[in-house]
């Protein structure tokens, strides 16, 4: 399995009203609200923890779900997120300053 | 229930400040003559200040942060405090009139991700537009500004207060709007100024003005249903209040000081004071506010237009008290339907006596000669 990073886009607006983060797209203005476990990977997003290491760490310890089921859940979560340029999916991870280690996927 | 009020309902129930005005600044480059501030600075917060109340707000949950002024642009900091505001995760809107947008200005505004930003403009015509920011080619700076925020991706809202000098060019700043690539608002209120002077209220529309607005299947969609009686008043109505003032919005000036909203200058406390978190929360004029329901207010309740009135208690305050009528909305809910509300009526049987009293207030200085009662029946 190639491993997935995410990062969340900086242009967007998002805040954490009662466990659910909702989020709002400077491109389109559209407004997402996110559940309580799209929240937390949209929290683990940034850009250099794995995908698979957070659906391991944040999904399955908090939620009674199965890695690989979880795991295909949380990958069409964020090429979706990404579809509407809140999210960016990378095959690398990003440098400490922000910036890819190697140029984007 | 669509997305939007799904939140607000959310935040209702948690009593979170969903939405916050802040303007950093009352000082403008222009003196628009229906601007219902004055100018000076008065001991504007710093910086620092700004700072410690946006980590504040975001602390409080706050999501949506209009940033205005005055024009606030003329902060030397307000590119640090948006970028700020940006850093904290608000969805940023700023109100300017542009004048000072050149293109790294422009640039900025995109590179930070700002939301929208809301730019006042009067006229097409210079002579109009000008005339009414007192400013010599403000117009043209204007609109300078918009095609460079635009020319860089930015979102662009021209926001059209229209009164008696621009009534006329409302359709040609519309068309100018689609032309530059921006939506288009119209406002046809001018409210007081915060000081309580009210002549500025002279420059506002004529009835016959708004009430053509009214009718214009351009700006409100279905006239006949726009326009319809209102439905018989229910539950909803009597239990519900009129807008998200004190509720899941809040507005602070420049000097830290709390109200309910822009348009309801009621003291509600002082950021440089207390926490924000703490006048939200324990502010006993902000809990008045939100106790307020329609069955509350003494003339309004008993109002045919209960239900459907825009009835804003900020402009009620600023007529002496907050669970009173606002004569422009009364005014709007006639013009709108040819209904007279309970406010009027109530208005006319207390000036019966004085036959030139005008029953309109959008009239401001200019009595109607005709009495109050007999001018809502000839509409």
């Amino acid at each position: 399995m190639n491993e997935k990073y995410i990062v969340r886009s900086a242009k967007v607006a998002s805040r954490l009203l009662e466990g659910e983060m909702m989020i709002m797209s400077a491109a389109d203005s559209t407004l997402f609200n996110l559940n309580k476990v799209a929240t937390l990977i949209w929290q683990a997003a940034d850009g250099r923890t794995p995908l698979s290491e957070i659906v391991q760490s944040r999904i399955c310890r908090e939620f009674d779900v199965r890695l690989d089921v979880a795991y295909r859940d949380a990958e069409a979560f964020v090429h979706e997120l990404a579809s509407h340029g809140i999210l960016t999916v990378l095959d690398q991870p990003v440098a400490a300053s922000g910036a890819p280690e190697k140029p984007w996927a | 229930m669509g997305l939007m009020d799904h939140l607000s309902s959310k935040a209702l129930r948690l009593g979170v400040p969903l939405s916050v005005h802040l303007d950093v600044t009352y000082r403008c480059n222009e003196r628009c003559e229906h601007c219902y501030l004055e100018h000076d600075d008065l001991g504007e917060m710093s910086t620092g200040e700004m700072r410690g109340l946006l980590q504040q707000l975001e602390q409080s949950g706050v999501f949506f942060l209009t940033i205005s002024g005055g024009e606030p642009l003329v902060r030397r900091d307000c590119f640090e405090i948006l970028a700020m505001a940006r850093s904290l995760g608000f969805n940023v809107k700023l109100k300017t009139n542009a004048i000072l947008v050149k293109e790294q200005q422009a640039r900025k505004l995109h590179s930070l991700g700002v939301e929208q930003v809301q730019v006042s403009v009067y006229s097409h015509r210079p002579e109009v537009h000008d005339a009414i920011t007192k400013v010599p080619d403000s117009l043209f700076r204007t609109v300078a500004g918009i095609r460079l925020l635009r020319s860089h991706g930015v979102k662009v809202t021209v926001a059209n207060v229209l009164m008696k000098s621009n009534f006329a060019d409302a359709r040609e700043v519309s068309a100018l709007a689609r032309e530059l690539g921006a939506h288009y608002t119209l406002d046809p209120t001018i409210t007081p100024m915060l000081n309580g002077d009210r002549s500025i209220l002279r420059l506002g529309l004529a009835s016959n003005e708004v009430r053509s607005l009214f009718r214009d299947a351009n700006l409100v969609g279905d006239v006949h249903a726009f326009c319809a009686p209102p439905p018989p008043i229910d539950d909803e109505a009597r239990e519900g209040f009129p807008c998200s003032a004190g509720h899941t919005a809040c507005y602070v000036s420049p000097y830290g000081d709390v109200y309910p909203c822009v348009q309801f200058p009621l003291p509600c406390g002082n950021v440089r004071k207390e926490t924000f978190l703490h006048i939200w929360r324990n502010s006993s004029q902000l809990r008045e506010v939100r106790s307020i329901r329609g069955k509350d207010l003494p003339t309004c309740s008993s109002c045919a237009h209960l239900g459907t009135c825009t009835r804003c208690p900020g402009l009620a305050f600023m007529e002496g008290n907050m669970r009173g009528p606002s004569s422009a909305d009364c005014e709007k809910s006639f013009l709108r339907t040819g209904l007279l509300t309970a406010g009027m009526q109530a208005h006319a049987a207390a000036s019966n006596t004085s036959a030139t009293c005008g029953l309109v207030q959008i009239e401001g200085s200019q009595p109607s000669p005709v009495p109050a009662v007999t001018v809502a029946r000839a509409l």
